[in-house]
């Protein structure tokens, strides 16, 4: 069943929490969209522990001081957040309302959505190995959802973080055979699981290669096996029917691209006066947007979202006057934010 | 001091170097496909370049977040850095690098 609110938003980076504590001082409620796991964005899945220097009034907080900031500041406002899902359609309603709808089927019925998406959406890194498409789905996986669909498999796992060697360790029991690729002795990783997969690779449970994966080889999306350079950069052939790499995230614009809003160079185009893209009702915020003398900071981010949600209030509650209002001095927004 | 910075498509562009700024933030300046997405934290991996003509040796060592972060990249070779932790200066007029596939 689809969800009702005032607000749906894509993206629960800064910008995107910042706008649910300027719509909820107007009494308007948002459910956020969000392909992360947590919410932060950019923030805490960049770069966590760098320490950011431009936000007024935080001399110095770091990306996941930031959100939890926020995430403090936007408390009373109660916001819903879908996580773990891509925005993957918009529609409109013959009622003028939009419908955003989610790659795990969720679907949001509201007013307003405003696109708070940064960069577009985290995806993992595809290896520039030829051909490597035609197998993701069947041979090449990018993530484990389901452990049991590797039982018996003759896996390749390539990566040294803590995704390639975590998963290393746990489908080693499961797999036929699993063998670990790296381009150096080396990792990115906690220092107990590389203990763990060492361990793993002197019991003969693994392999472990220094070697970067060349080419794929199969048919019809079935990998038979692939070819490995070792760091002498000799070649060789090496069998397997799975093949999982973990390079980390990147960031591509994705479904956006396909909501049929005026786009240049994968950014929406805004007014300044509203944050409103060229389609009614549809808002842009943060890095997302594009307008003339934009700078893709968060401050900038944070100023788009009140005056968008001066807006969004008209679009919401077309028959209420709206009346300007400081937090110093409105009992009325006080109680709003329960401090009075 | 310049930059000579091959592109994914073998194409070859000048850019011109600022004393104390990155390879990273000039090649992005130039409007070269290198995504960049942390900015220059070296958070990413996405301003991976190849260092070629001699230079990779002349430029100072890895330090161990850029050789922890590089794990994160597509396709490392010997001569592969993240541009964002190359600071531009005199003695490397002339750099070469070419932009890492994505």
């Amino acid at each position: 069943m689809a969800l009702e609110t005032d607000v749906a938003i894509i993206g629960a980076g800064p910008i995107g929490l910042f706008a649910v504590f300027e719509l909820g001082l107007l009494d308007l409620k948002a459910h956020l969209v969000d392909i992360l796991d947590r919410p932060g964005g950019q923030c805490t899945e960049l770069y966590p522990e760098k320490p950011i220097y431009d936000i007024p009034g935080l001399p110095i907080v770091t990306g996941q001081e930031l959100t939890d900031r926020l995430l403090e500041q936007v408390k009373p406002f109660n916001p819903t957040f879908h996580f773990s899902q891509m925005a993957s359609g918009l529609s409109k309603l013959a009622d003028g309302r939009w419908k955003l709808t989610t790659d795990a089927g969720t679907e949001i019925i509201a007013p307003v959505v405003v696109i708070a998406a940064g960069g577009g959406s985290f995806v993992p890194k595809r290896p520039p190995i030829a051909g490597i498409e035609g197998y993701e789905g069947t041979s090449v996986h990018y993530a484990v959802r389901k452990m049991d669909a590797f039982r018996g498999k003759n896996i390749l796992i390539a990566g040294g973080g803590d995704s390639a060697l975590d998963w290393t360790i746990n489908l080693a029991p499961i797999a036929s055979k699993l063998t670990l690729v790296h381009h150096r002795d080396g990792f990115r990783a906690a220092q107990h699981s590389v203990n763990q997969m060492r361990a793993l690779a002197a019991h003969g449970k693994i392999n472990f290669e220094i070697a970067s994966v060349k080419a794929l080889h199969g048919n019809d999306g079935q990998l038979h096996a692939v070819t490995l350079a070792g760091a002498d950069k000799r070649e060789w052939e090496h069998a397997c029917d799975t093949f999982i790499p973990f390079f980390g995230l990147t960031i591509k614009l994705g479904p956006i691209a396909d909501f049929g809003l005026n786009l240049t160079e994968n950014l929406i185009g805004v007014d300044t006066q509203k944050f409103e893209s060229t389609t009614p009702g549809i808002f842009a915020i943060g890095d997302i947007n594009t307008y003339a003398g934009k700078l893709k900071l968060i401050l900038s981010g944070f100023h788009e979202a009140a005056l968008m949600s001066q807006a969004a209030f008209h679009i919401c509650r077309p028959n209420e006057k709206l009346r300007f209002q400081y937090t110093t001095s409105s009992s009325n927004l006080q109680k709003k934010l329960g401090v009075a | 001091m310049k930059i000579i910075a091959t592109d994914r498509k073998g194409a070859v562009h000048t850019v011109e170097g600022r004393d104390g700024w990155t390879v990273m933030e000039m090649l992005r300046d130039a409007g070269l496909p290198i995504a960049a997405e942390c900015g220059g934290a070296c958070a990413c991996a996405t301003c991976h370049v190849y260092v070629t003509g001699g230079w990779f040796e002349k430029l100072s060592p890895r330090s161990d977040a850029e050789v922890d972060m590089l794990d994160m990249a597509l396709a490392v070779e010997d001569n592969s850095r993240l541009s964002c932790q190359i600071t531009c200066a005199e003695e490397l007029d002339g750099i070469e690098v070419t932009i890492a596939p994505e």
